[in-house]
C-alpha cells in the first residue's frame, strides 16, 4: 500500500509519456488520473494508520549510495508529518489532474502535460517520504526539474523559457546551500540518515567547528545552510524572484506546484529537520526574520500587481513567509497546519483564477476584466471562499492556521517573535486588501474587456468546476477539522516523534495563553483590509490612482517588485557573461594560447626563419662561421686553462 | 578461466581485428563495409570479454587481480605485467564499452578511408585498455604514449577545417608533458631498481626527489586531465575531431590523467602529494569557475561541452587530492559518469551535426517540435551533466563535495559553485537548441533519431540511470582499493612525520 501510493504516479507518468502514440490524449489523461487518484485514495488509510493511530513506518527498498561511512538507501519513512503531506500532495494533485482535462483541452501536447504532472507528483512524494537527506535532495531536485519542464511547457514562448531557466537556476543557488548543508551534516554526524542524525543531535548541541576559516557553532551553520536551500525552493526574500515569473506556466501548474506543494517543500524540510534547528537558536532567529520580511515584502508587492496570477503568486510568497516565521518561533505544527490549509485555499484560488482566465479567452490582466460575476457565478463563489480563507476571516480554514501562527509568534516572547507578530499583523491587513482588490477588479464594476471577449464569457465545464468545489470544501472546513489535532490539545499524541520541540520552546502551547486581544486582532485587520479595498475599488475608484500619483516613487518601487530583478541582473547575470567572455578571449585566447602553444610556435618559426637565412649557399659564409667557431673554442679553452 | 590470460586477450584482441581489416581487399564500398563489420564485431567481442572481468572481480581485496607476469627485458628487470584492481576495473570497461559505440556512430558519418579509420580505432582501444591494465611503469608509458598516435591521426585526417592545427596542438601539448614523465620514470627506475608499479609504491623516495618527480609526472597528467591553464588544446581538439573522436577523447583519454594521479602521484609520492595539494585545489577551483563561465559564452556546441569537461574534471582532481573515502570514490565515479555523459553529449551533437553540418548553436532552435525523441535523450544527458540526483552525474559530484568538505570547507564551497554555473550553460544550450519556435526551413526538415542512433544512445541512457539509481554496483568493487590507497597514503605520511589531514 505504501509503495503503491508513492510509485503509482511514476508508473502513470512513464506509461502516459511513452505510450502517447497508442494511448492518445484521452488515454493519457485516464492513466494519470487513475494513478494519482489511487495514490490519493490510498493516502487516506495511510493517514489513519500512521497519524491517527500513531503507527509510523520505515520501509527500506534497496541500497543507494554506499561509500565508506556513508550508507544510504532508497527508503520510505512515513510518520505523521509525512502522512499529512501525503494527503495534501496526493489530493491536490488529483484535483489538478482532473481540472487539467478541461483546462488544457485545446492544447496539442496533452499526454506530455499529464506525464509531467504525474512525474512531479512522484518527485514530491519521494521528497516527503525520504528517510535521509540525500533522498530528500533527490525529490527536491526532481520537483525542480518537473517545475522547470512545466513552467517551460509552452516552449515556443521565449518568456516561458526564460522563466523556466530562471526558476531552475535560482533554485540551484538554494541547492548550493542545501548541498553544503548536507555535507556539513555528514561532517558532524558521519551519517545522512534522519534517525541517526536526530539521535546524535543532543551530543553535538555545543560542538563548535571551524568552517570557512571561522569558528562556528556547528548546528547553527548547518541550520543556516539548509535554510538557504529552503529559501530557494520556498521563494523566500532574496531567492523569491523566480516564483512570479513561474506564472508563465499553465495555470494548473501554478496551482499544484507554485502554490500548494513544491514551494512548501522548504517548510517541510525545515520541519523535518526540527531536531537540528531546535538546538540552533540563532538559525531559528534568522528563519523568523527572513520569513517575516518575506511576508511583508510580498504582501506590499501583491497590492499593486495587475496580472491576476501574479497577485496570487505574491500572496503565496507572503503566506510562505508566515509559515517560516512560525517555524522560527518553534511553532512547527502551526506551520504545517497553515501549509495544509493554504494548500487547499491557494490551489482553489489559482484554479479559480484559471477558470476566470479560461472564461476571458486567456486574458490575465485584471485591468481588462470586471463585471463578469453574473456570468460565472460558481467561479465567483469559490473565489470568495478562497479569499475569505486567505484573509483569515473567522471560521474559514485560514483563520485557524494564520491566527495560530500569529499567536505563537506573540507567545514565543522573544524579540524576533514580536517583530514577526507585528509584521504578520500588518501583512494580514495587506493580504485582505489585495484579495478583495483582486475580487473587485476581476468580477465587479463595468466590463473593461472588449465585446467579443465579453460575449464569450462562460462558466467552465464540470470537469473543472468539480475540483473547485472539492477544494472549496477543504478551504472551508480544513481548519476547523484539523485544529484540535494539529495545534490543539491532541497535538502531542498526533505528531508523535515526527517533530521535536524543546520544552522551553513550546510556543504553540504558549499561544493558548496569550492576552485576549491577540487572537482578535488578525481577524479585525482582515476585515479592515476588506473594507479598505471595498472603499478604494467600489465606492471611490479614484483613490488608488490618486495615491499612485501622489506617492509616485513608492508606487514605482512596489510595481517593480523592489527592483530585485534589476539588481540581480546588474550584479550577477551581466558580470558573469562579461567575465566569461573576458576569460575566453583574453585568458584562453591571448594569454594562455598566445604565450603558450601559439607563442612557442611563433617563436620557433621565427628562429627557424633566421637560421634558414644563414644557409645562404655561399662558401665564404660557411668558412666565416667555421673560423669564428674555431676562434670561440680556442678562446674558451685558453681561458679555462 | 583463471589461467586464461584474460587481460592480454582483451588488450590485444582489437589489434588482431585491426590486422584482419588491414588485409581486406577489393572494391572500395566492399572494403568499407567489411571494415565496419569486422571492427564492430571485434569491439563488441572485446566488450563482452571485458564483462567477465567485472563478473569475476573479487570486491573484498585490494590486491591486483587477473595478474599476468612475463619476462620482457630481463636484463633490465623490466617485465610485461598486467593486472587490475578496483580503481582500474571500470576504466577498462569504460574503454571497451565506448569503442563499439564510437564505431557504430561513425557508420554513416565517415565515408572516406573507412578501413584506416577503423584500424585507428581498434589500435586506440588496444592502447587504452593496455594502459589501464599495465602494472609496469614502462609498459604503462608505452601504452600511454601509444594512445597519442591513433588519436593524432583520427583528428588530423578525419577532422574538421582546422584539423591540422588542432592535431598538432594536441600532440605537442601532451608530448611535452609525457617527456617529463618519461624522465621521472627513468629516475624512479634507476633509484629503486625496478619499474614494477607495486614495488615502486612500496619504495620510499627521498622528500626532495619526490617533489621533482611529482612535478614531472604532474606535467604529463595535468595536460591530459586537462587542468587549467593547460586545457586550451581540448576545445580545439574536440571541435575539429570527428564525433567518435570526441567521444573517446572526452570519454577515456581525459580519464588517463586522473587514473595516473591515482596510480602514480598519490601512492608513490605521498609527501609531495601532500605538499602540492593546495596547488591542485587552486588550479581545480579556477578550472571550475573559469571554464564554466567560458562555456557559457560559447557559440559552438562542441566547444561548450569541451569547456564543461574541463570544469567537471576540475571536480575530479579536487576529489582525488582530498583523499577521503567519499572524495576519491566520488572522483572515480565522476570520471566514469563524465565518460558516459560527455561522450553521450558529443554523440547528441553529432546527431544534429550529421543533419545540418554546423555546430553553431544559433543555427538550431525548436527541435522539440520535430525531434521529440532526440529532445528527450538530450534532456536526460543534459540533466546528468548538471548533476541531477537519479542520474550518474549526481553521485560522483555529490560524493566529492561531501568528501572535500571533511578536509577543506572553502574548497567544497567553491567547488559547489559548479552546481550553479554548470546548470547555467547546460540549460542555456538546451534552451537554444531544443526549445523555441521552429522557424528555419532546413531545421524543420531534420528527422528524428534513426534506429541506429537509438541503438547507440539507448545503452548510454540505461547506464546513466543505472549509475544514478543503483550506484552500488560500481562503488562496491572500488571501495576496498580506494580504502587501501588512502590507508597507505596516511601510513606513509605518518612515517614521514608530517600531520596527515590535520589542517582543514
Amino acid at each position: 500500500m505504501y509503495v503503491a501510493a508513492i510509485f503509482l504516479p511514476l508508473l502513470a507518468a512513464i506509461v502516459a509519456g511513452f505510450g502517447r502514440h497508442f494511448l492518445g490524449d484521452r488515454g493519457a489523461q485516464i492513466v494519470t488520473i487513475l494513478g494519482v487518484g489511487t495514490a490519493a485514495i490510498l493516502s487516506v488509510p495511510i493517514f489513519v494508520t500512521v497519524a491517527l493511530n500513531g503507527n509510523p513506518q520505515v520501509i527500506e527498498l534497496f541500497t543507494w549510495i554506499r561509500s565508506g561511512d556513508m550508507d544510504t538507501s532508497w527508503a520510505l519513512r512515513i510518520d505523521t508529518l509525512t502522512a499529512v503531506m501525503l494527503i495534501v500532495v496526493n489530493w491536490v494533485s488529483f484535483m489538478v489532474h482532473i481540472y487539467s482535462v478541461g483546462y488544457m483541452h485545446h492544447d496539442p501536447s496533452i499526454p506530455r502535460f499529464q506525464a509531467y504532472l504525474s512525474f512531479f507528483t512522484f518527485s514530491m512524494l519521494m521528497l516527503v517520504t525520504s528517510d535521509n537527506l540525500i533522498q530528500l535532495f533527490f525529490g527536491w531536485e526532481g520537483v525542480g526539474v518537473a517545475s522547470y519542464l512545466l513552467i517551460g511547457f509552452w516552449y515556443h514562448k521565449p518568456s516561458a523559457n526564460s522563466a523556466a531557466m530562471k526558476a531552475f537556476l535560482v533554485n540551484r543557488v538554494g541547492d548550493f546551500g542545501f548541498a553544503l548543508g548536507i555535507a556539513g551534516v555528514f561532517f558532524l554526524f558521519d551519517t545522512v540518515n534522519f534517525s541517526e542524525i536526530f539521535a546524535a543531535v543532543p551530543q553535538h548541541a555545543d560542538t563548535t567547528v571551524t568552517f570557512f576559516g571561522v569558528e562556528w557553532h556547528a548546528l547553527t551553520i548547518i541550520g543556516i545552510l539548509l535554510f538557504i536551500g529552503a529559501m530557494g525552493k520556498s521563494a523566500q526574500l532574496g531567492l523569491h524572484t523566480w516564483l512570479p515569473d513561474a506564472m508563465e506556466g499553465p495555470t494548473p501548474v501554478s496551482a499544484l506546484i507554485h502554490a500548494a506543494t513544491m514551494v512548501t517543500a522548504g517548510v517541510f524540510m525545515v520541519t523535518r529537520m526540527s531536531p537540528v534547528f531546535e538546538y540552533a537558536p540563532t538559525a531559528l532567529a534568522i528563519v523568523t526574520v527572513v520569513g517575516a520580511l518575506t511576508a511583508i515584502f510580498a504582501a506590499t508587492v501583491g497590492c499593486v500587481q495587475n496580472d491576476i496570477k501574479r497577485v496570487i503568486a505574491y500572496s503565496t510568497c507572503s503566506q510562505l513567509g508566515y509559515m517560516f516565521f512560525a517555524i522560527g518561533v518553534s511553532a512547527y505544527q502551526a506551520a504545517i497546519f497553515h501549509l495544509m490549509t493554504h494548500a487547499f485555499f491557494k490551489a482553489l484560488l489559482f484554479l479559480g483564477a484559471g477558470s476566470v482566465i479560461h472564461a476571458m479567452s486567456d486574458e490575465q490582466d485584471m485591468r481588462k476584466m470586471g463585471g463578469i460575476w453574473k456570468h460565472i457565478k460558481l467561479t465567483y463563489a469559490v473565489m470568495w471562499i478562497g479569499s475569505l480563507a486567505l484573509a483569515g476571516v473567522p471560521f474559514f480554514a485560514g483563520y485557524f492556521s494564520k491566527d495560530m501562527i500569529l499567536e505563537a509568534a506573540y507567545g514565543a516572547h522573544s524579540g524576533v517573535g514580536m517583530f514577526a507578530f507585528w509584521i504578520g499583523i500588518i501583512a494580514a491587513f495587506l493580504t485582505a486588501f489585495y484579495s478583495w482588490r483582486l475580487l473587485i477588479m476581476t468580477f465587479h464594476g463595468k466590463p473593461r474587456a472588449d465585446e467579443y471577449v465579453m460575449s464569450h464569457v462562460h462558466e467552465s465545464p464540470a470537469v473543472m468546476t468539480i475540483p473547485l468545489i472539492v477544494l472549496a470544501v477543504g478551504a472551508v472546513f480544513a481548519g476547523y477539522i484539523g485544529y484540535d489535532v494539529f495545534v490543539g490539545p491532541a497535538r502531542g499524541e498526533f505528531w508523535g516523534e515526527s517533530i521535536l520541540i524543546l520544552a522551553d520552546n513550546d510556543s504553540v502551547g504558549a499561544a493558548h495563553h496569550v492576552p485576549g486581544w491577540v487572537p482578535i486582532l488578525p481577524a479585525a485587520m482582515g476585515v479592515a483590509g476588506i473594507l479598505t479595498a471595498y472603499v478604494f475599488y467600489m465606492l471611490a475608484p479614484g483613490i488608488p490612482g490618486m495615491l499612485a500619483r501622489t506617492f509616485q516613487p513608492v508606487y514605482k518601487f512596489l510595481l517593480n517588485k523592489w527592483y530585485f530583478d534589476e539588481l540581480y541582473d546588474a550584479i550577477f547575470v551581466r558580470p558573469t557573461w562579461y567575465l566569461g567572455r573576458g576569460f575566453w578571449k583574453s585568458g584562453d585566447g591571448a594569454l594562455i594560447d598566445g604565450v603558450g602553444p601559439n607563442g612557442v610556435a611563433a617563436a620557433a618559426k621565427n628562429v627557424a626563419q633566421r637560421l634558414s637565412r644563414m644557409q645562404s649557399g655561399y662558401v665564404y659564409h660557411y668558412a666565416f662561421f667555421m673560423i669564428a667557431g674555431l676562434f670561440v673554442f680556442v678562446t674558451w679553452y685558453m681561458i679555462k686553462g | 578461466m583463471t589461467d586464461l590470460p584474460l587481460l592480454t586477450i582483451i588488450t590485444f584482441l582489437p589489434l588482431v581485428g585491426a590486422g584482419f581489416i588491414l588485409f581486406v581487399r577489393g572494391e572500395e564500398a566492399q572494403v568499407a563495409a567489411n571494415a565496419r563489420n569486422v571492427a564492430l564485431l571485434t569491439s563488441v567481442a572485446t566488450f563482452i570479454l571485458s564483462l567477465f572481468l567485472w563478473f569475476g572481480f573479487d570486491n573484498t581485496t585490494a590486491e591486483y587481480q587477473f595478474t599476468e607476469q612475463q619476462e620482457w627485458l630481463p636484463a633490465f628487470n623490466i617485465g610485461y605485467s598486467m593486472g587490475i584492481d578496483g580503481i582500474s576495473l571500470f576504466f577498462v570497461l569504460l574503454s571497451t564499452f565506448l569503442t563499439p559505440i564510437c564505431i557504430l556512430s561513425s557508420w554513416e558519418a565517415v565515408t572516406k578511408r573507412v578501413k584506416e579509420y577503423m584500424i585507428a580505432f581498434l589500435v586506440l582501444e588496444t592502447m587504452m585498455v593496455g594502459m589501464f591494465c599495465a602494472l609496469d611503469a614502462f609498459l604503462f608509458y608505452i601504452f600511454f604514449e601509444g594512445v597519442l598516435i591513433p588519436m593524432f591521426i583520427i583528428i588530423g585526417v578525419w577532422g574538421g577545417a582546422r584539423r591540422v592545427y588542432a592535431a598538432f596542438k594536441f600532440f605537442l601539448y601532451t608530448l611535452l608533458g609525457s617527456v617529463l614523465m618519461l624522465l621521472a620514470f627513468l629516475t624512479m627506475y634507476f633509484t629503486a631498481g625496478t619499474s614494477d608499479i607495486a614495488s615502486l609504491m612500496a619504495y620510499d623516495f627521498a622528500y626532495g626527489m619526490q617533489i621533482w618527480l611529482w612535478l614531472a609526472i604532474f606535467a604529463s597528467f595535468a595536460v591530459k586531465v586537462p587542468m587549467w591553464p593547460v586545457h586550451t588544446w581540448l576545445p580545439d581538439a574536440h571541435v575539429e575531431a570527428p564525433t567518435a573522436g570526441s567521444v573517446i577523447l572526452a570519454g577515456v583519454l581525459l580519464k588517463m590523467g586522473g587514473y595516473g594521479f591515482l596510480r602514480f602521484s598519490v601512492p608513490m609520492l605521498p609527501e609531495a602529494t601532500e605538499a602540492f595539494t593546495p596547488l591542485v585545489y587552486t588550479l581545480s577551483v579556477v578550472a571550475i569557475v573559469y571554464t564554466s563561465m567560458v562555456a557559457l559564452v560559447q557559440n559552438d556546441m562542441k566547444k561548450m561541452i569541451a569547456y564543461s569537461s574541463v570544469a567537471h574534471m576540475g571536480m575530479v582532481t579536487i576529489g582525488i587530492f582530498a583523499l577521503t573515502q567519499q572524495a576519491v570514490e566520488g572522483a572515480i565515479f565522476q570520471m566514469l559518469s563524465h565518460g558516459i555523459v560527455s561522450g553521450a553529449l558529443f554523440l547528441c551533437v553529432g546527431v544534429v551535426y550529421d543533419r545540418l553540418h554546423t555546430r553553431e548553436i544559433a543555427r538550431y532552435g525548436g527541435l522539440a517540435n520535430n525531434m521529440p525523441r532526440y529532445a528527450l535523450v538530450f534532456m536526460i544527458f543534459m540533466l546528468a551533466s548538471v548533476g541531477l540526483p537519479g542520474t550518474s552525474g549526481f553521485v560522483g559530484e555529490f560524493l566529492i563535495i561531501l568528501g572535500v568538505f571533511q578536509v577543506n570547507t572553502w574548497v567544497a564551497l567553491l567547488a559547489a559553485t559548479g552546481l550553479i554555473l554548470g546548470a547555467m550553460y547546460m540549460l542555456w544550450l538546451y534552451r537554444q537548441v531544443i526549445f523555441g519556435k521552429l522557424e528555419k526551413d532546413d531545421v524543420k526538415a531534420m528527422l528524428d533519431l534513426s534506429k541506429r542512433e537509438i541503438a547507440i544512445l539507448a545503452p548510454l541512457v540505461v547506464l546513466v540511470l543505472w549509475m544514478g539509481i543503483y550506484p552500488a554496483s560500481f562503488l562496491d568493487p572500488m571501495s576496498v582499493a580506494v580504502e587501501n590507497l588512502i590507508t597507505n597514503y596516511q601510513v606513509a605520511l605518518e612515517a614521514a612525520g608530517s600531520q596527515p589531514l590535520a589542517a582543514r
